[in-house]
């Protein structure tokens, strides 16, 4: 059995020496075993009850203000004429935002045979789904008439209505109803031998019901793993361009219009780069509690993190960018309206929701390029925590200040949001966090079989034992060794 | 280790090897295959690379299923599309409603225009392909299947956790008890244990069918409702759970407002106003009536002088001259033009000038102006009382100009002398 580890530091690459993504000595047994320790405990630890209560009752206040919503209409919110939007957009594309670095993770990570994947992609596939079902909560909300809101789809009806189908809303029903199915795929599909494990190790003779009827039978075989291989790489190579794909459409709800501020051609790409930036930092911050909460610091390790402020310090530096092209493009248009609305944006009434969003996005950010920040689990924590508050104001700042101040100044307003409003948005962490607290306790929180495969032991070594009677599994000779990592550390200068 | 042929409860119907190492199933899985067994399998708690070739596992087809499934996307995608937003002006009426096609015309753009077209049809191409992925693996690996021989042993528990097994299945043409036995143990494993029919398939637990059965008939009620809703007809109102604006927050009738010196909401009528409705004091005027008879006078206020016929003239230009034309004849713009898209029910306006309104009273016809006649729409919120006899006293001129005989007008202007 493994030993729990004190934080090691796995992050220095020597050459020669594949970097280990498992820490601790661990063999298939104990990381099977500590994985499953999560569920199988009695009780979870009471931190995790604590934010279970904090999340459960979010969750009642959101479906009391849902509640309240419908039956007394939008004008709960402080929605009004300019601001025909406001936060029930914002938050729907701050969500849908964080929806992407689950899949990103998945499946462009998967691609590009990026390994370190396997500690982190469960949980960041997890949060794309309760994400993108938090982003789908708010346009459905936000219709007014909610009990009409099938008529997004295109169902035969005695109308004989369909939906308009070259309008960037509708793109919108399809893209998100469409990524939010293939996510849900993608991540069953690969959680099905980890259900299985958990029907093999189930107590009880419901456990094994359910999760046998979860597991769908598996059983392990290699024909079977053949296909199942085969069909994670596909589903991988089909949700790569759709994640591409679902934000430039949401980005294409702002750019198809002719408002100052969002009719850009740089929106689609500056979306999927903010994206990717929010959907690292909220895994971040999911990661980093659950693995000491749950004891799973010998497989999401340190070097997972590091990684993972790398990816955020780079999309940060894209969103960064992007910042900056948009005053560089409304002022090279010549256009005064677009050149007013870049003003606005900096010196005009929300100036201090644009500059929260510069320091959260961008100043914060460049802290790691420290290591000693990155390799801080708590220091990777703050800056994450920062960029999950910069990128929700990113999406106010760009939805609220073009719509108050648009062509005619007689028609411009400002949007204040109600109690209404802020608590939607509280109920909708409620939500997020309620289902992923669910699912940290009830499904397999790691992916055990994948991690497994990125373990030493599960190279072919069968060349070196000739005759499987002398097959010793040596443990030792695969252990990651924390002195010569050490000793490494001290040549750097 | 038992290398005897096994003893076993049932049928024998496999020999379950395990293993403990990675090398260990490469190495067994190399040797079955070159043995020549056919139907066996290996099982491991993830996929091993170089199983595949160990155990001459053939590729899979699954991407050209994807393939054919992604490209029926893609033609349902483009179709969907076509058929609903751009159909709509063809000419598909044996179909039933709700199939048919809508014509939307938006800001005069094409209706069937690709571009806008392309998000959509990749979103349904991706769709069609993840599902195919999905239940196409699920299908080829016979999958979900609830109750497996395998789930019988004890040890293959550990198969999704750190084993690796061997099977080989008693249907294998070179199966035979005691050589395959023997075959096996020769590999190294940690054990080796024969499998029999389970003594009784695995079943569902009570609570969990009961359970599943009351949802499921839960599930069809609501369908259930909706069929009916949709089949039957009824005379109540429909109901609406929500009041968008059918009930507002207002005053009521005998109710009190403090707003008011004298607290009530209903305010008493304002000296010198009539309310909406109520009969007029000038019948001549405002109705155009004596006595209940349509008037052939002006009204005494109204002065028939050259100004005033100006005015007429020029309101009959804004508002009547459209459908009637600018000599009255019948034939204005938009007339013309409904007769010219053969619009179904228009009747051509009548010809101011002809014997008809030539005529009708002066009463009659504003009477006409003001409520408007079958399918003419009225226009007495849009004309002033004066300006409808102004208009009427225009008319006259014109019906006068167009049947003037030679003595009507006066020798020193005829045309051709002039
Ligand atoms: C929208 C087109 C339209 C406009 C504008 C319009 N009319 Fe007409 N009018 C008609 C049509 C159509 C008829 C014939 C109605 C019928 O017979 O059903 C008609 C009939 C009449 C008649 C004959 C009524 C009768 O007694 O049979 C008079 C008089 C008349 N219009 C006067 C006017 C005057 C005056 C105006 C301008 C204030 C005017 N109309 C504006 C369409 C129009």
């Amino acid at each position: 059995m493994a030993s729990t580890v004190g934080e090691i530091d796995n992050t220095l690459d020597i050459p020669g020496q594949r970097a280990p993504l498992v820490l601790g000595g661990h063999d298939f047994t104990s990381v099977t075993d500590t994985v499953s320790a999560v569920w199988e405990a009695r009780r979870p630890p009471r931190a995790w009850y604590i934010a279970f209560a904090i999340a459960v009752t979010l969750l009642a206040v959101l479906g009391a203000m849902i509640g309240y919503l419908v039956f007394n209409g939008v004008g709960v919110w402080g929605l009004n004429i300019p601001n025909g939007w406001g936060f029930d957009i914002t938050n729907f594309v701050f969500w849908v935002g964080i929806g992407h670095a689950g899949t990103l993770i998945s499946a462009i990570l998967f691609l590009f045979r990026q390994k370190w994947r396997t500690g982190i992609n469960r949980f960041a596939e997890a949060m794309t789904i309760f994400a993108v079902m938090c982003a789908g909560m708010f346009p459905a909300i936000h219709v007014g008439r909610i009990w009409l809101l099938y008529w997004v789809f295109p169902i035969p009806n005695q109308m004989a209505m369909w939906p308009n189908f070259r309008s960037p809303l509708l793109w919108d029903v399809f893209a998100v109803s469409t990524y939010m199915l293939v996510s849900l795929l993608f991540w069953y599909t690969g959680m099905i031998p980890d259900l299985a494990t958990f029907r093999d190790r189930a107590t009880s003779k419901w456990k094994y019901y359910v999760y046998g009827l979860l597991a769908l039978g598996w059983t392990g075989s290699s024909r079977h793993w053949h296909r199942f291989e085969r069909a994670y790489l596909i589903l991988a190579a089909l949700a790569t361009p759709l994640v591409l794909s679902v934000h430039s459409v949401v980005s294409f709800d702002f750019a198809v219009s002719q408002l100052p501020g969002w009719h850009t051609t740089i929106f689609p790409p500056y979306f999927v780069a903010g994206a990717i930036f929010g959907g690292f930092a909220m895994v971040l911050t999911l990661a980093i509690p659950a693995r000491s909460l749950f004891g799973l610091k010998a497989l999401i390790t340190p070097r997972h993190i590091d990684n993972m402020c790398k990816v955020l310090l780079l999309t940060g530096l894209m969103v960064a960018y992007a910042y900056g092209m948009e005053f560089f493009t409304s002022w090279y248009s010549g256009n005064p309206h677009e050149s007013f609305i870049s003003r606005a944006r900096a010196l005009g009434p929300y100036a201090w929701a644009y500059w929260t969003m510069i320091a959260c996005n961008v100043v914060i950010p460049q802290l790691l390029w420290f290591r000693r920040v990155r390799t801080n689990a708590w220091g990777a924590f703050a800056v994450a925590m920062a960029v999950n508050v910069g990128m929700w104001f990113e999406r106010f700042v760009i939805i609220v200040t073009s719509l108050s101040q648009d062509f005619l100044p007689s028609s411009w307003g400002i949007f204040i949001p109600t109690w209404v409003d802020l608590l939607t948005l509280a109920g909708s962490f409620g939500l997020f966090f309620t289902l992923f607290l669910l699912f940290c306790r009830y499904l397999p929180l790691v992916a055990m079989a994948e991690v497994k495969t990125v373990m030493p032991q599960a190279t072919l070594t069968h060349a070196a034992t000739p005759h499987p009677h002398e097959h010793v599994p040596s443990k030792r000779a695969f252990d990651y060794n924390p002195d010569e990592y050490e000793a490494h550390k001290r040549k750097k200068p | 280790m038992n290398t005897k042929e096994p003893k076993v409860e049932g049928r024998l119907q496999a020999l379950l090897a395990e293993f403990d190492s990675v090398g260990a199933l490469v190495t067994a899985a190399e040797r079955v295959r070159d043995a020549g067994y056919t139907r066996w399998d290996t099982h491991s708690p993830f996929p091993v690379h170089g199983i595949d070739q160990a155990m001459g596992v053939r590729r899979t087809r699954l991407p050209w299923l994807v393939f054919i499934f992604g490209l029926i996307g893609c033609a349902t995608g483009l179709l969907l599309q076509w058929w609903t937003n751009a159909t709509g002006a063809l000419d598909f009426g044996w179909l039933p409603t709700f199939l048919q096609g809508y014509d939307f015309l938006i800001s005069g753009k094409p209706r069937f225009s690709l571009p806008a077209n392309i998000p959509v049809i990749f979103e349904v191409t991706v769709l069609f392909a993840a599902l195919a992925t999905f239940l196409g693996m699920l299908a080829m690996n016979s999958l979900p299947w609830h109750h497996n021989r395998l789930f019988g042993s004890a040890r293959f528990k550990r198969v999704t956790a750190d084993r690796f097994f061997v099977c080989i299945d008693a249907a294998d043409p070179k199966f035979d008890a005691q050589g395959t036995a023997q075959l096996l143990a020769a590999l190294g494993p940690t054990h080796v244990e024969p499998l029999a029919d389970l003594p009784s398939p695995a079943r569902w637990p009570h609570g969990l069918v009961v359970a599943g059965m009351v949802i499921a008939s839960l599930a069809l009620l609501p369908p259930l409702f909706a069929a009916k809703a949709r089949l039957s007809k009824s005379p109540l109102p429909r109901i609406q759970p929500i009041q968008d604006m059918g009930n507002q927050e207002r005053y009521k009738t005998q109710q009190a407002n403090f707003a008011f010196a004298d607290t009530r909401a209903m305010r008493p009528q304002v000296p010198g106003t009539i309310a909406r409705g109520d009969p007029l004091d000038d019948p001549h005027f405002y109705e155009g009536k004596v006595d209940g008879q349509w008037v052939k006078t002006f009204p005494p206020q109204v002065q028939v002088t050259q100004s005033s016929v100006r005015r007429g003239q020029q309101r009959f230009n804004i508002y009547c001259s459209p459908c009637h034309g600018l000599g009255g004849a019948g034939d204005g713009i938009v007339s013309a033009r409904a007769l010219r898209l053969d619009t179904p029910g228009w009747v051509q306006p009548t010809a101011l000038v002809g014997d008809l309104v030539r005529d009708r009273e002066n009463g009659n016809i504003f009477n006409t102006i003001t409520h408007g006649l079958r399918t003419m729409p009225p226009y007495g919120d849009q004309i002033p009382p004066a300006d409808r006899w102004a208009i009427i006293a225009y008319i006259r001129a014109l019906q006068l100009s167009q049947s003037v005989q030679r003595a009507d007008v006066p020798r020193d202007q005829w045309p051709e002398e002039r």
